[in-house]
């Protein structure tokens, strides 16, 4: 694996966003996430790898409950935002939701116009108070996706015109637009083709400087290149977890390094 | 009055929603953080009015027409009721009520006239009075809704709350609609079964049920035998089939294996269209055409045939039965695996080898899942029998003769006067509920099978 | 098996080669059982259709007969029923008794009303003469059309030789007009074939369809969306589920008896009201529409409710902002389809007495009337010879309503569906 770019990258901040203990998620009889301990740094990115079926996206749609929306899943321990449990019942997954956004494997825009679809979050949190703050965060969401250029003649066109990279940017522009404080990737670019990969990983990084972003990824190398720390999932159980560069090059677990060096997988 | 209480309801909506999101919305710009959006408080405060009193409304409109009769009936003079008969009541508390509408024939009694006044005040009474609830009632809730508006109240998570119990509500109608129709029938059946043996009716050969409602009418003795109705159902379901079913199949594998793919683009809407003609229109036709077109044949070759045959109902609604089954069949021939014909086709066999050797025998229960489903159509079919077949019931198997059936019977009983103390009205519901308990078994039935014929291939 | 000496010869051999052409011949006999069957199925339809416009087309011209009438001056109440006569009489100068005798009955004994309501609405027509066009009466009519024959013994048919001879003279003095039968569209019911009209069933049909659709539509779609995006799989949703699919297979003459015992035996709703019967069908509509909503609903991907969920909707904003609005076109296909069923339906409309005789189109859904299939039915029971055609007029306006709204729903269906 001496391909990997491994660049050493300063690790924005130390502060932890979210803190998980003793995770463990059931689907009705299975056991999907066995008793997972983590901690979350603020203003950087965080890779989650591990084989297909490791749980390592189980464990992502745990920390905005998207996990809620499935019938006989069943989650206990705590993870915290802030401090915060957000499996307290005073916690309304739908603010939370807010807070921690989502992008998904496939870019989902709305088959409503670019503007709308920006404006969509905004709207139903009710952070607008006027048309031009409206237009002003719809913006502004747009620019920090780098997708503003290509976009601000069309905002009227339907997002489900744009390309494969550019809908992605839409989404992750539209997740951005209710300004959250964590950023959740599920898999962001293994439906695009290499140019577009290359421009949400650059995103990405940019991203860095105001969001902690969490990114699920089965390509090892995007892990090196965008996050600065990783964890590795396996059958369930987190089997490590540390700075990615000492995670890719100096693996403290067998298995770790067996995946890493092409054994399981 | 009626309509005074929902514009009334309608305007408090209104107001409880415009007050509560023009509060919140000072809450917020008043630098309050709030948990719901303002819109969400005012819909909070609309449904909090508008559920219970719309409520309200409805179920005094249901019951003030039950209530407010009873107690003019109640209120007749001692007397004028005694010795009189269920009928007889109903037929003075119509009388009443027509002359309140100011329909007078003859010279009614002076205590009808009175009881006519009182029936005109007692409703102008529940008129005004509902207006009083409503307007009281929305006051209270929109008192009530005004005081939650607060930063940290969940007005999103309580509309949602309330939308919620109103799609549950939707989804029950079916339920309720179920259990309406089995009480109704259970329970008018029931008054049947006390005027009219329960044997008699299961194993009676006759059915003459015109009996006089009136003592100065002339009519028959009265008999309640289903036998012959049965028998005559059985009669014409057994002739629609005989005629649709092969054409249905033969159609649907013509369809399904050698048609082109144009031909089917044609055929197949062109099928719906037999199923979406209403079915007041099929019977309109067997009695236009059909029915004077088997005589004539019938009288060339010297057979009598009844102007009412069977034949002619029975033919006419297998016209509206075939793409019933046509269009079952094709389903299932679709739902046969394409391994199980390439299979066969690889074998050298030719594509009506295939047809019938492979993929036939594999969609039987699909298809004879669609069959019963049609038999069930053809049993409670009414109107193309109520035009086409006869009125008398007589116990006979010949396709050319007349025959009635249980909806011809249950269509004649109530068409008219109709009075429920009377067995010949109760009789209809008796038939009404042996077509229910018949088709919902054969219909279960029905499902069950195509529903594990579709498990067996997914 | 005889196969085994082909496979000797080879596949190509003369052997083999017949016994694929036995086997051929086989199949053509299915192919050939198929082709009869569709055409069968053609021909009846066909048939359907060609008997139905056959007798219906003719109903939709009526025969009139334009006379002189004359109303004295001075007479603010002229007695119309002497005025009709004198002007058909007038026509008759110097012909023979029986041709005077037969020719009253010519004109449709609503003539005078017609003459009565023209005058009111032009009031200035008091003291003058004017000619105006008014229906002759239904053998009058059928004799136009020739569908009395003429060759037919005198007793035996329903027109008189004096009264051809005088129908032949108003004919030769190019009295006699047949225009296009506005009375069937702006005419309520009536016992006279010539006067009939459908004005009354058109509204009370349009009545019912519209509380079906206010009723079934708004719960359809709740009831869709409560079983498909909020119900969690249990005993309950199941029942539910059990009860929509069996709900759709009952009879609908038993919606008819529900309806009669509960809303007007129990609730004491109007008889024969298109209130009453738009109750009724809302309930068979219902689980149609449930069903298409609900197919409509499975259609809009998953990756749509997770996208939404992702920027923090709520469930209910989810489905109400998204889901429904894509799901929106297919629950108005499906809800058309439902209504054009409802349209055509008969029976539970009898039991509830929407087929009274009623001359006067209802005013409001709570007012007696009939409905477009009843009407039908009515109708088809009438014996006037006249009522046979319009009969089947009345069923080509049926199916002409429910063209049009198959039409709108296939319409609907390929501008909006989206594949996903």
């Amino acid at each position: 694996m001496e391909d990997l770019r491994l660049t050493e990258r300063l690790v924005g901040t130390d502060e932890v966003k979210i803190q998980a203990r003793g995770v463990n998620v059931y689907y009705g009889e299975s056991h999907a996430i066995k008793d997972v301990d983590v901690d979350i740094l603020d203003k950087t990115v965080t890779a989650f790898i591990g084989p297909s079926g490791c749980g390592k996206s189980t464990f992502l749609r745990c920390l905005n409950r998207m996990n809620d929306t499935i019938d006989n899943c069943r989650v206990t321990g705590s993870i915290r935002l802030d401090g915060q449990d957000i499996y307290d019942r005073s916690v309304d997954p739908v603010q939370l939701r807010a807070q921690v956004g989502m992008v998904f494997q496939k870019p989902n825009p709305f088959p409503k116009s670019i503007y709308d679809n920006v404006a969509y979050g905004p709207r139903i949190h009710g952070l607008a108070r006027s048309k031009a703050d409206l237009d002003e965060i719809v913006e502004k969401s747009l620019r920090r996706a780098a997708l503003w250029n290509e976009a601000k003649d069309r905002l009227d066109q339907p997002g489900t015109g744009l390309s494969g990279g550019q809908q992605q940017r839409l989404c992750i522009a539209r997740a951005i637009a209710t300004s959250p404080e964590v950023l959740l990737m599920d898999e962001p670019c293994s439906a695009l083709d290499p140019i577009a990969t290359a421009q949400v990983e650059e995103l990405i990084d940019e991203l860095r400087a105001n969001f902690s972003v969490v990114i699920v990824t089965h390509s090892m190398q995007q892990a090196a290149r965008v996050s600065q720390r990783t964890a590795f999932f396996h059958l369930g159980n987190l089997v490590e977890y540390g700075e990615t560069g000492q995670v890719f090059t100096n693996p403290r677990d067998p298995r770790t390094e067996s995946y890493i060096t092409g054994r399981i997988g | 009055m009626t309509l005074f209480a929902f514009a009334l309801l309608f305007a408090a909506t209104v107001a409880a929603y415009m007050l509560n999101r023009a509060a919140a919305a000072s809450l917020a710009r008043r630098g309050e953080r709030l948990h719901s959006l303002a819109t969400f408080h005012g819909g909070f405060a609309a449904l909090v009015v508008l559920l219970p009193v719309f409520l309200v409304i409805l179920l005094w409109l249901l019951f003030q027409g039950p209530v407010i009769s009873a107690l003019v009936m109640g209120g007749l003079p001692e007397g004028v009721l005694d010795g009189l008969g269920k009928g007889e009541v109903s037929l003075i508390a119509a009388e009443i009520q027509s002359i309140a509408a100011g329909q007078v024939f003859g010279t009614p009694e002076p205590w009808k006239l009175e009881a006519a006044e009182r029936l005109v005040r007692l409703r102008a009474t529940s008129g005004t009075l509902l207006v009083v609830t409503v307007a009281a009632l929305s006051v209270v809730l929109l008192f009530l809704a005004r005081r939650t508006v607060a930063p940290e109240f969940r007005a999103r998570h309580g509309v949602e709350r309330m939308v919620l119990g109103i799609l549950v509500f939707c989804s029950t109608v079916a339920i309720f609609t179920t259990v309406g129709i089995v009480l109704s029938l259970i329970y008018e059946s029931w008054q049947f079964f006390r005027l009219v043996p329960i044997t008699e009716f299961l194993f009676g050969t006759n059915w003459e049920p015109q009996i006089p409602i009136r003592a100065d009418q002339i009519a028959g003795a009265g008999a309640f035998g289903w036998l012959p109705v049965i028998l005559g159902t059985v009669v014409i379901t057994v002739i629609a089939l005989a005629v649709s079913v092969p054409i249905g199949l033969f159609s649907a594998i013509y369809l399904n294996e050698f048609a082109s793919r144009r031909m089917r683009a044609v055929v197949k809407p062109v099928l719906e269209i037999l199923a979406g003609v209403p079915t007041v229109v099929y019977g309109f036709f067997a009695v236009l055409t059909v029915a004077p077109a088997l005589r004539a044949a019938g009288a060339e070759f010297g057979i009598p045939i009844s102007p009412n045959t069977a034949l002619a109902a029975g033919s006419v609604m297998a016209i509206m039965l075939i793409p019933f089954i046509s269009s079952f069949t094709d389903d299932a021939l679709a739902a046969v695996p394409r391994a199980l014909r390439d299979g066969s086709l690889a074998l050298g066999a030719t594509r009506g080898e295939t047809m019938l050797k492979v993929l036939f025998p594999a969609a039987i229960p699909g298809i004879v899942g669609g069959i019963l489903l049609a038999v069930s159509r053809a049993i409670g079919e009414t109107m193309i029998v109520v035009m086409a077949a006869g009125l008398i019931a007589t116990m006979t198997i010949n396709p050319l003769d007349s025959v009635t059936t249980v909806t011809v019977q249950i269509v004649t009983l109530l068409i008219g006067d109709t009075s429920f103390d009377n067995p010949k009205t109760l009789a209809a519901f008796a038939l009404g509920m042996m077509l229910f308990i018949v088709t919902l078994g054969i219909n279960i039935l029905a499902l069950r099978i195509v529903r594990k014929y579709r498990e067996l291939y997914d | 098996m005889a196969d085994i000496d082909i496979a000797a010869g080879g596949w190509t051999s003369e052997a083999s080669r017949e016994n694929v052409r036995r086997r051929r011949r086989g199949e053509l006999w299915l192919k050939a059982a198929g082709l009869v069957a569709i055409t069968i199925a053609f021909a009846m339809l066909l048939t359907l259709l060609a008997s139905l416009v056959i007798t219906g087309f003719r109903a939709f011209t009526q025969t009139h007969v334009t006379l002189q009438v004359t109303l004295p001056p001075g007479d603010e109440t002229p007695s119309f029923r002497a005025a009709t006569r004198g002007a058909i009489e007038a026509l008759f100068e110097g012909a023979d008794e029986a041709q005077k005798r037969e020719a009253s009955r010519i004109l449709s004994s609503g003539a005078q009303y017609i003459i009565e309501s023209h005058v009111a609405a032009n009031p200035d027509l008091i003291g003058q003469t004017f000619s105006i066009r008014v229906p002759v009466s239904d053998p009058y009519d059928q004799l136009a059309k020739g569908l009395i024959d003429r060759e037919t013994p005198e007793a035996l048919r329903r027109v008189s030789d004096a009264g051809i001879a005088a129908f032949d003279r108003l004919s030769e003095a190019g009295l006699i007009s047949r225009p296009f039968n506005t009375a069937l569209f702006v005419n309520a019911d009536s016992r006279f074939p010539e006067l009939a009209g459908l004005k009354g069933a058109i509204i009370g049909s349009f009545y019912a369809l519209l509380t079906c659709f206010l009723i079934s539509f708004p719960i359809g779609i709740g009831a869709a969306i409560y079983l498909e995006e909020f119900a969690r799989k249990n005993r309950l949703s199941d029942f539910i589920e059990i009860n929509i699919n069996n709900l759709a297979a009952v009879p609908s003459v038993v919606f008819g008896l529900l309806a009669l015992a509960v809303f007007l035996n129990w609730f004491g709703l109007p008889r024969g009201a298109p209130f009453v019967g738009g109750l009724t069908l809302a309930l068979m509509t219902l689980p149609t529409i449930i069903i298409a909503t609900r197919a409509a609903l499975k259609a809009v991907p998953p990756s749509i409710r997770e996208a939404a969920l992702g920027v923090g909707a709520s469930k209910q904003q989810v489905v109400f902002h998204h889901v429904l609005p894509l799901a929106m076109p297919g629950i108005l296909t499906g809800t058309i389809i439902g209504l054009a069923q409802a349209l055509g339906e008969t029976a539970p409309l009898l039991l509830i007495g929407m087929n009274a005789f009623i001359t006067a189109a209802p005013s409001t859904p709570f007012d007696s009337a009939t409905a477009l299939p009843t009407q039908i039915f009515i109708w088809a029971d009438s014996p006037e010879r006249g009522f046979v055609s319009r009969t089947s007029a009345a069923i080509l306006v049926l199916l002409g309503f429910l063209v049009l709204m198959n039409a709108l729903a296939i319409y609907l269906r390929n501008r909006f569906e989206r594949r996903w």
